[in-house]
């Protein structure tokens, strides 16, 4: 059994990342930045990824990072889950860079590491662990094609595509890069389509993009832990100071035993999200079977927790001038990224031989 | 005694030791449990002395495992989950030296079976309510009262006790916890039936029952902290084990389900790897608690691990009988019989139906759960308390 806890660095980086977040991306910043029209945040993302060292987390040391794993990474994102923050970490430092560490690209994982560039794997968001269809062909070095809904497109100034027999980077500025309106305002999306896009082939085969998605898989349940704990506790926070008929409406059993349901259930997605970023981090046997079961999970941890703290907010959990939103867009979003819980419950069936109808 | 407790090796290595000494083939079945309880290897976390080694309480399983694989005759814990569960650890926190002694060991072996005599007709999830009299008498007590849906009374050597012993002060102060001699004169044991057909559990009468005194765990008044311990311990036995993936209940179904193609529809499947998926976080939830749980006592957490646990029980038992179609329609024996253990696997798939209902009951009821997470986890404000400051007896009943 995988230890599910955490170490004593996990929980001093926890508390370095959370001082950076609560200092530069208090919900209220977050929102406004929603109305920019700017990729990311740009800024905190060089603080996270650089300065702290996030993005070079699960890097070796030989190839510029920081020689610890994946399990260290994954608190980074519980943390980045809980304040929705506005950066290409999943993209950039999880996905991208699990697929350069299967490639074994040493150059372009330096500068991720270092959080230097941005990169991201060119595949629609939603794509589940097992997709590796492309919509690209390669042909003398170039590229060709379309790909759409593209998390951190925008942000991004290498793109790795997969196409035709490996997978490529490509140089941002050679796509022609479309920003999309996303559901999740804070992880926004990017249709790209390359015509004889310049590329340099960075793998042979499926095998990078397959461990990139599958690695994102595992780490988004982390994200998703750390949303639903947000959720949780601005709910809990609200509910005891809020008055209706003379009482907390915290004190009512209809809302408390709901609550109760709800810690209960973020009690299982630690433990199942600790499980899943333990075994790609170890690149265990039962990595398929972890991460399955943590997207199926997860996903519907976090969607009932943001769903559930606007209800219990009442008519302030609707407004735009209140985080709810951003958390429940965040959470629906989650819950479609990298494979919806149905897929990952189709996965599932045949990792477990328990073959459909 | 300033030497490190031992670790997953030296553990590992005590056991081969031990079978290395103790052919399990060829020992005697009991004579094997007793030594294996000197030997510290019973439950690890516990002092040595009393079955244990002050080993770190999440090694447990790996020993386990590794005596099972050995083909060491087992303790039969499914007869004994109170004695294991609730018993031994509240024995543990609150016993003397002496009971420590002359009661965990043969609790331990399964020489001793134990049961709970803490609800009654008129308090159950308001436990504090209850009404059984202790009264002093010199070096013993005597204890009045009547039980109710106790589990396997009719197989218990002993059974931990709540009695009220001081009816003049508010309810959780005039408590007192005893072992109970089931032999005792004064004790008897009704069945009653349940949902199943079946007497699992019973009523007993306790009519002027002498305990001697050394008999009390904990001091006197203090019997709603002891209680407190042995539920806590109760929802961590229920919601925490160590069970293998796949295993209980998904274990059955997914069994039928790959068994029985013809039994198959796309709407089970679903509900099916649903379970399937809730079972597997239940399991690595368990696992993170008893790890947690390495160095303290069991808090409000474990009443989480209870709920889910029922909640799925009662979902993958019922799955099972709709899956079953035409069979499920059938029961496979309403005699009333007094069972000696609780197995689920090994029963009807209606008779699990029906006992899971007992799951989100029994240890706490699912609502009661759910307040305590509600304002111990949560910190939200308790229920409205009719019943804080007034003297037992002056209570409605
Ligand atoms: C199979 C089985 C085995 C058992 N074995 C034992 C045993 O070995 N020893 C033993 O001592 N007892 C045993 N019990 C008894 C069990 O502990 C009690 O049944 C349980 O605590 C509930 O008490 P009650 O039955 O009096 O229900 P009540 O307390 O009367 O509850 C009735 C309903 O009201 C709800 N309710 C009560 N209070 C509240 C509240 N404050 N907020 C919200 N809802 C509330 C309950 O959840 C329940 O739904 C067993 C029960 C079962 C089913």
């Amino acid at each position: 059994m995988s230890d599910l806890l955490y170490g004593e660095i996990e929980n001093d980086l926890r508390a370095s990342v959370r001082e950076v977040l609560g200092d530069r991306a208090p919900w209220a910043s977050v929102l406004a930045g929603t109305e920019r029209d700017e990729p990311c945040d740009a800024a905190l993302w060089r603080t996270v990824a650089g300065e702290l060292g996030c993005a070079g987390l699960p890097v070796p040391e030989e190839l510029g990072g920081a020689g610890a794993t994946w399990r260290e990474t994954a608190v980074v994102m519980e943390e980045l889950g809980r304040s929705a923050a506005p950066v290409p970490f999943l993209s950039s430092a999880v996905i991208a860079t699990a697929a350069l560490l299967a490639a074994g690209e040493r150059e372009l994982l330096a500068g991720l590491a270092a959080g230097e560039r941005i990169a991201v794997l060119a595949v629609p968001f939603s794509a589940a662990p097992g997709d590796v269809r492309t919509t690209v062909e390669a042909a003398d070095g170039t590229l060709t094609g379309e790909v759409t809904s593209v998390a951190d497109g925008m942000a991004a100034e290498v793109l790795l595509v997969p196409a035709g027999d490996g997978l490529y980077a490509v140089d941002a500025a050679d796509a022609r890069r479309t920003a999309a309106t996303s559901l999740d305002m804070t992880r926004r999306l990017a249709d790209l389509a390359f015509s004889a896009a310049p590329a340099r082939r960075v793998a042979e085969g499926t095998g990078a993009v397959r461990a990139a998605l599958r690695t994102g898989a595992a780490l988004l349940a982390s994200e998703q832990l750390g949303l639903a704990e947000r959720c949780l506790d601005d709910t809990v926070a609200y509910v005891k100071t809020r008055y209706q008929f003379g009482r907390p409406v915290g004190s009512y059993q209809g809302l408390k035993h709901r609550l109760a349901d709800l810690w209960t259930s973020i009690t299982q997605a630690r433990a199942v999200a600790r499980h899943a970023a333990s075994c790609v981090a170890a690149d265990d046997a039962d990595t398929p079977i972890a991460v399955a079961v943590a997207q199926a999970h997860c996903s519907a941890v976090a969607v009932k927790a943001a769903e559930e703290c606007v209800q219990m907010h009442g008519g302030i959990g609707f407004t735009w001038e209140h985080p709810a939103h951003l958390f429940l867009k965040r959470a629906k979003a989650d819950a479609i990224a990298l494979g919806t819980p149905d897929r990952h419950r189709a996965a599932l069936a045949s990792l477990v031989d328990l073959p459909p109808a | 005694m300033s030497t490190a407790p031992p670790d997953a090796d030296e553990l590992s290595r005590r056991a081969g030791e031990f079978l290395a000494a103790h052919d399990p083939a060829a020992t005697e079945p009991l004579e094997f449990l007793r030594a294996r309880f000197d030997a510290g290897l019973a439950w690890v976390h516990y002092p040595e002395g009393l079955g244990g080694l002050g080993a770190p309480r999440h090694l447990q399983p790996a020993v386990d495992r590794r005596f099972a694989e050995a083909g060491a005759p087992t303790n039969h814990p499914e007869r004994n989950g109170i004695g294991l569960g609730m018993a031994a650890p509240t024995i543990l926190a609150f016993g003397t030296e002496e009971q420590k002694r002359r009661f965990l060991r043969p609790l331990w072996t399964g020489e001793e079976l134990w049961c709970q005599l803490f609800s009654e007709p008129g308090a159950g999830s308001d436990l504090a309510a209850l009404a059984t009299r202790a009264v002093r008498d010199g070096d013993a007590w005597t204890v009045n009262g009547q039980k109710v849906w106790t589990s396997m009374a009719h197989e218990a050597r002993w059974a931990i006790l709540v009695t009220r012993t001081d009816p003049g002060v508010p309810k959780h102060r005039g408590m007192t916890y005893f072992v109970c001699d089931m032999t005792a004169p004064g004790v008897e044991v009704r069945p009653l039936r349940q949902i199943t057909g079946e007497a699992e559990f019973n009523e007993v009468f306790l009519t002027d029952v002498r305990i001697p005194d050394e008999h009390r765990l904990g001091e006197v008044g203090q019997g709603w902290r002891v209680s407190t311990t042995t539920l806590m311990n109760e929802r961590v036995a229920i919601g925490g084990s160590a069970a293998p993936r796949e295993s209980g209940m998904i274990g059955v179904v997914a069994a039928l389900w790959r068994d029985r193609p013809e039994l198959r529809t796309p709407g089970l499947h679903d509900a099916l790897l649903r379970a399937w998926v809730e079972t597997e976080a239940a399991r690595l939830t368990g696992a993170r608690l008893r790890q947690q749980l390495t160095a303290g006592e069991p808090g409000p957490e474990g009443s989480g691990a209870k709920l889910a646990f029922a909640k799925l029980n009662q979902e993958v038992s019922g799955l099972e009988l709709e899956l079953l179609g035409e069979e499920g329609l059938r029961y496979d024996d309403w005699t009333m019989r007094r069972p000696t253990e609780v197995d689920f696997t090994r029963r009807s798939p209606g008779y699990r139906y029906l006992r899971a209902k007992g799951n989100s009951i029994e240890g706490g009821t699912s609502e009661i759960l759910r307040n305590i997470i509600a304002e111990r986890v949560l910190g939200l404000p308790g229920e409205i308390r009719v019943d804080k400051d007034v003297a037992w007896k002056d209570l409605p009943r």
